[in-house]
């Protein structure tokens, strides 16, 4: 079984459209969405959740009113300006980190663990797939990310391939997304801003010494900074595996809840996707 | 008035948006609060001339004073604490800065240095600021917080914010006077859209909606608002012709004048709607 | 003796883990008894800084190396601080991994990053 985890830097390049399209097109598979503050996927999948788990992913502090005197140590202390003037928390602002309850005199405070999201076992046509919805105002971390990966394993007994549809960004959830993947696809944009995105999300994966590959996609809609992208890469020794053009139709099949794997005017796009697919399996075999 | 500019999905707009309204709108100020990716000089070309690097606390042993307990790192939330052989490794890029290490040491042997955690950068008028995450950072939020201290206090300010609804987002639209949340009329972005308005409902703050990628096949946004009585403040079109001049750094209202009269139209309407 | 291995599940049958810091297994091998132990890794459910967790379980645990997949550049200082050697695993099971181990046929593991470009 070979995981494969499509990353982005930037969000709107496409990477879930793509996971979604290979969800469609590779056989004996199994399928994680780790984006987690705007998990997409499930949307183009039509899925069955059969399991659901509560998420406890953070800790907060929690200030016990009776014991509490007011003396203000607490609001000192917190640098997020969590605690209000009538002592209480602010979940959203607290970030657990525990100043408060060290210098509380009376122990009026603890760290509690709390429930931030949850965490979800779906049935598709396509496969097995787990995807977890964070609590609006809640933050991801990789934490999370594990979580969701690792209900995905529950489900690879005799399959060829984890897809796997990364967290946007460069930090920690991004870390968890990619270690332990065999191949790491970033799908980047053909646009000033998107190419300074994949610059600084492919140092992330090099750190960590796993094969990365690129998508550029919307290539034509900038031939030269398409080529400043493919040079770059040929300068770091990163294979750019699919070239996608741009193609206002995909938007129509995607409203439609239709991948370019679907959709018949759309089959250069589905050819290219298949394309890259092909070349990455032989990269990995 | 503080205008911040949102979107549940990332890639739908923001950026497009919030530059052009403060392109549009004579003395403005636009903040770019995207720290760990800012692109909004892609568009508006500023010239930088001040930089101010923003500082975060770390902690730092005395080693007269320690003797290698690991109480730190046991008291340490976030694992940036290790302690081996009694010597203490701290490791500042996990750190989140709360202090708590140096409250917690026994022997009073941990104190706070400054580290550059990012910078801002402004032009000369101080009409862009734009706030840059060095890069493996955790913390956005020291950022944002700086950019806020420095941020005009009369007049138009318009905060293009990062994506999703962590704690980034939350830290540059909380004490706004009003939000524009930014979408694409896919699944993605109702779906996200969704998301973000959960979230300004839940900060309590005004809002309304810009559609990005407009097309007069799909009216699912449309729908969406009109159900739950929220506002679409402007509708911009799905165009080859917008794209392709994005893609090299363009903005709709810096290729064709119309676009500036649409956006001045639109700041009115958000005039309007909080007084 | 000992050496640590992470690993997918608690057996000396278990395939090698290719993470670290969010491994679920660490087996802890005695080379001269043979004996083994399992231990969880808490830094598996940690939200962040797994890596430095992890290290700091390991170097606990009294082994002198390291059998593993990925070591990112956090867990790396842990680890070469409590002066623990790293070698890179092969996709095995455990005990194939401590034989190859013994013989030496394991590649060292002396550096994580793999950083091409200047900084911005």
């Amino acid at each position: 079984m070979k995981q494969v985890v499509f990353i982005s830097g930037k969000g709107g390049t496409g990477k879930s459209t793509v996971v979604a399209s290979l969800a469609k097109y590779v056989n004996n598979k199994v399928l994680a969405d780790c984006d987690v503050d705007a998990p997409n996927l499930h949307i183009l999948l039509e899925n069955d959740i059969i399991a659901k788990e509560d998420f406890i992913g953070a800790k907060e502090a929690y200030i016990d009113k009776d014991k509490c005197i007011e003396c203000g140590k607490c609001r000192e202390v917190c640098r997020y300006d969590a605690i209000s003037s009538d002592y209480v928390v602010n979940s959203i602002k607290c970030e657990g980190c525990n100043a408060c309850t060290l210098v509380c005199p009376v122990d009026a405070i603890t760290l509690n663990e709390v429930k931030i999201g949850e965490i979800y076992d779906s049935k598709t046509k396509y496969g097995m797939f787990s995807h977890a919805l964070l609590d609006i105002g809640s933050d991801g971390s990789g934490k999370i990310v594990t979580e969701v990966k690792k209900r995905a394993k529950e489900y690879v007994k005799g399959k060829d391939y984890t897809l796997v549809d990364g967290s946007p960004g460069i930090g920690c959830v991004v870390i968890a997304s990619i270690t332990g993947a065999d191949a790491v696809v970033i799908v980047a944009e053909a646009t000033k801003s998107g190419q300074s995105d994949l610059e600084r999300v492919l140092k992330v994966a090099q750190h960590f010494g796993i094969n990365s590959y690129v998508c550029i996609n919307k290539y034509d809609l900038n031939t030269s900074v398409t080529k400043d992208i493919t040079k770059f890469c040929t300068l770091n020794n990163v294979k750019v595996i699919g070239k996608i053009p741009f193609e206002p139709k995909i938007v129509k099949a995607l409203q439609q809840f239709k991948t370019p794997m679907d959709d018949d005017d759309l089959k250069h796009i589905k050819d290219e996707i298949i394309n890259m697919w092909n070349k990455l399996e032989r990269e990995m075999n | 008035m503080k205008i911040a500019v949102l979107s549940g999905k990332g890639g739908t707009g923001k950026t497009t948006i919030s530059a052009s309204l403060a392109y549009s709108v004579e003395n403005s100020q636009y903040i770019d609060c995207d720290v760990e990716e800012p692109n909004g000089n892609i568009f508006l070309k500023a010239s930088f001339s001040e930089e101010e690097i923003v500082n975060v606390l770390v902690p730092r042993v005395n080693k007269d004073k320690c003797d290698g307990c690991g109480i730190c790192a046991e008291v340490c939330q976030f694992n940036a604490i290790a302690v081996v052989n009694k010597d203490v490794l701290i490791f500042d890029e996990i750190c989140h800065s709360c202090g708590a290490c140096v409250i917690g040491c026994p022997q009073n042997a941990m104190y706070e240095v400054k580290r550059p955690l990012g910078v801002i950068n402004s032009n000369s008028s101080h009409t862009f600021m734009q706030g840059k995450l060095n890069l493996n950072e955790p913390l956005t939020v020291p950022i944002i917080n700086r950019l806020k201290d420095k941020m005009n206090k009369h007049g138009v300010v318009i905060l293009d914010s990062a994506p999703g609804a962590s704690c980034t987002v939350i830290n540059t639209i909380e004490d706004c006077d009003y939000c524009i949340l930014v979408t694409e009329p896919t699944p993605f972005g109702l779906h996200d859209l969704n998301i973000a308005v959960q979230l300004v409902q839940k900060i309590k703050l005004p809002f309304g909606v810009i559609i990005n990628k407009a097309m007069d096949s799909d009216q699912t946004i449309q729908e969406y608002c009109a159900n739950n009585n929220i506002e679409v403040l402007l509708e911009l079109p799905y165009l080859k012709e917008i794209a392709k001049n994005y893609s090299k750094g363009i903005l709709p209202v810096q290729f064709d004048s119309k676009w500036k009269e649409e956006f001045r139209k639109l700041f009115k309407k958000i005039e309007g709607s909080i007084s | 003796m000992k050496v640590a291995i992470t690993a997918i599940s608690g057996s000396m049958d278990s395939q090698l883990e290719q993470r670290f810091g969010r491994a679920e297994f660490f087996i802890i091998a005695d080379l001269e008894s043979g004996e083994y132990e399992v231990i969880d890794n808490k830094a598996a459910s940690e939200t962040g800084g797994a890596g430095i967790q992890a290290g700091q379980t390991i170097i606990n645990s009294g082994v002198v190396a390291l059998i593993t997949g990925n070591v990112g550049p956090n867990s790396m200082r842990v680890l070469n601080s409590g002066n623990i050697k790293m070698f890179r695993g092969q996709k095995d099971t455990i005990e194939k991994n401590i034989e190859l181990y013994k013989e030496g046929k394991l590649e060292e593991i002396v550096d994580s990053v793999a950083s091409h470009f200047g900084m911005r």
